[in-house]
């Protein structure tokens, strides 16, 4: 193995984990704010990546979508949120589940019924083709570079709309005692809505990104969910920080796991088994990660004041 | 009687006699359905003892069924080519022998991630549950030695002890005297001791802890019976459709689990059995209708559970009575 390759593969975990941060924030939000467990987080993702994937195929331009893919998320979000989610705070959590995952089915299957079974592409923009020269003489596509930072851009912004904006600061309200919010005059329907719209906006935007790395497709979401709710169990769920912890942990590890356990278990056993072993180990082990922080911090690296 | 124990005795009586009218009408495919019903509500019965009981929301039972399901297909393909197994045990047609292999499999299964899950509550173990049984899906997708993501096929169905298991109606009835086997046990559990301190333990765990029950060893033997019972449903599914892939084991499978639970109404005996059978005919007759059959049971969920809390059972029998 080469220098090059690796650091080539460490970039992509981050990447990796830039994209499981943009879901993990939003579900992390919607559950520390409003105390819910969302599954359809990963159809918001999908219908991210649709707009983006219909509105750039039309317009001609990638940043249009990507526009799109903000607002038809936020605009789906604040949809299921007015019509069904808001009947869900005061349920128990077996309600939130099982009302969110008839959801998914609704909108997966919606999504099939207006686009078809086949998937859809879409270009990188012309602006962000071709290769960056990492040390070590490895070229590495600019536009998984260009998500990185885009990631980074939106931890920063989050950051600063929590800690120094009015809308943040009965965000924190919220978490902290909703009834006294209430009670004080700040409209907690309305907040809940723009809090869900915001986590619904921060997926579609990590679905309209991904849109150029992968096909745009029916069911897109829901590994990636499943990868979010590993991060957010892993930092602590309600917490911001936890979850950007968490999801560059389990990109890093994850993408590095594939690459380097079939390699060290090809020390001890023939490569042929190596590669079987290790491949499966590999797709096992964030899971493992998981098992082992609880073990130790059965409230996640982060726990959220409660 | 009460208007449920009616109701329950209506529904058993009437998953039997389907099979019988269909065979007389020239209806076998009817048969198949009714097979259906009973191994899911089997599945369902067993995810309602932690579920429906100890208010454990486990959103990975999918892993014990597909681990019910592999063990039927794993043993069934040894026994055919007759190569050794692992520590060089022989493989085995016999359901029983599947039967009790899948119990064990699962049981300690359940152990290992009921030990771990169960240290945490509430959202943390719905995830944590969910996240393990995908791990149990990527496993059996990356270990190609069993099919991997192509799944394995059964070439003939298991046998059963001086039954031709083959026909639709035998295994049917196999199917049908397991999963009465099935509510009967739930229903010794729900009356024992230890179900009343489960039920306490769902209630108010720190009281049980005040007196001096320690809850997690409770929550743990729930969830092992409830994984071990899920996972012969897994056999038996598997020999139904003598076939078995990771589909078993994808988290859609134990959202399916949870909303059979919830169609027929939670904490009820029969519930399992009332969600299967209306799971498995909105699913027969929805999807003769039209493809698009998940998008209209979506809804159907959806108002279920924001306006009809009681399900089926709840909406027939009326509320729960607390005794």
């Amino acid at each position: 193995m080469t220098f090059a390759l690796a650091i080539e593969q460490l970039l992509n975990g981050v990447q990796l984990g830039v994209m499981l941060f943009l879901m993990a924030a939003g579900l992390t939000l919607i559950f520390g704010v409003m105390g819910l467990i969302n599954l359809a987080h990963g159809s918001l993702y999908m219908v991210g990546a649709f707009a983006c994937a219909t509105v750039a195929a039309f317009t001609g331009s990638f940043w249009l979508g990507l526009v799109a893919s903000l607002a038809a998320s936020a605009a789906a979000g604040a949809l299921i949120e007015i019509t069904v989610i808001r009947r869900l705070y005061a349920r128990d959590h077996l309600d939130q589940v099982l009302a969110t995952f008839a959801l998914i089915l609704i909108f997966s299957e919606g999504m099939r019924w207006l686009f078809g079974s086949f998937p859809l592409y879409l270009d990188i923009p012309p602006l962000l083709e071709g290769a960056v020269a990492l040390p070590g003489g490895a070229q590495y596509p600019l536009y998984r570079l260009a998500i990185i930072l885009a990631g980074a851009l939106v931890a920063l912004g989050l950051y600063g709309l929590i800690s120094r904006t009015r809308l943040g600061m009965r965000i924190r309200a919220g978490e902290s005692d909703r009834e006294m919010i209430a009670a004080l005059g700040v409209d907690i329907r309305t907040l809940y809505t723009l809090v869900f719209a915001l986590g619904a906006a921060l997926a579609g935007f990590a679905g309209g990104m991904v849109g150029a790395l992968q096909s745009v497709q029916v069911g897109m979401g829901e590994p990636v969910l499943i990868l979010a709710f590993v991060v957010i169990v892993i930092g602590g769920i309600g917490s911001i920080k936890g979850a950007l912890i968490g999801a560059l942990l389990v990109g890093v590890v994850d993408t590095m796991g594939r690459l380097l356990l079939p390699q060290v278990l090809s020390l001890m056993v023939p490569p042929a088994q190596a590669g079987l072993i290790g491949g499966a180990l590999a797709s096992m082990l964030i899971y493992i990660l998981m098992a082992v922080i609880l073990a130790v911090k059965p409230r996640g690296l982060f726990p959220a004041q409660a | 009687m009460t208007r449920e124990n009616i109701l329950n005795l209506v529904l058993a009586l009437a998953l039997l006699a389907v099979p019988f009218i269909a065979q007389a009408a020239g209806q076998p495919f009817t048969i198949t359905l009714a097979t259906r019903i009973a191994i899911l509500a089997l599945a369902a019965t067993g995810l309602n003892i932690a579920l429906g009981l100890g208010g454990l929301v486990s959103f990975g039972h999918a892993a014990f069924f597909g681990v019910g399901g592999y063990v039927a297909g794993i043993l069934s393909s040894h026994a055919f080519s007759g190569d050794p197994m692992l520590f060089g045990l022989s493989g085995s047609k016999q359901m029983l022998v599947v039967w009790l292999v899948a119990m064990m499999t699962a049981g300690v299964l359940g152990l290992a991630i009921g030990a771990i899950s169960l240290r945490t509550s509430g959202v943390y173990f719905i995830m944590i549950t969910l996240a393990f049984a995908q791990m149990v899906y990527y496993f059996a997708i990356s270990w190609p030695a069993y099919g991997g993501e192509d799944g394995l096929s059964i070439v003939v169905r298991n046998q059963f002890p001086g039954v031709n298991t083959m026909r639709p109606m035998n295994f049917f009835l196999i199917c049908y005297g397991v999963l009465l086997v099935g509510i009967l046990l739930s229903a010794l559990i729900r009356s024992s001791r230890f179900g009343a301190a489960l039920q306490a333990v769902r209630q108010n765990d720190v009281r049980v802890a005040s007196i001096g029950i320690s809850p997690m060893p409770i929550r743990l033997t729930a969830f092992v019976l409830s994984a071990m019972l899920t996972a012969v449903a897994g056999a038996l599914y598997a020999d139904l459709n003598r076939f078995v892939s990771p589909s078993m084991l994808s988290w859609h499978m134990s959202g399916e689990l949870i909303v059979l639970i919830i169609l027929g109404g939670t904490g009820r005996l029969m519930g399992p059995v009332a969600g299967a059978a209306l799971y498995v005919i909105f699913e027969y007759l929805l999807g003769g209708l039209t493809e698009r059959w998940q998008f209209f049971l979506g809804l159907i969920l959806l108002a279920t559970v924001l306006f009809a809390r009681g399900g089926l059972i709840g909406l027939v029998a009326g509320k729960v009575r607390h005794g």
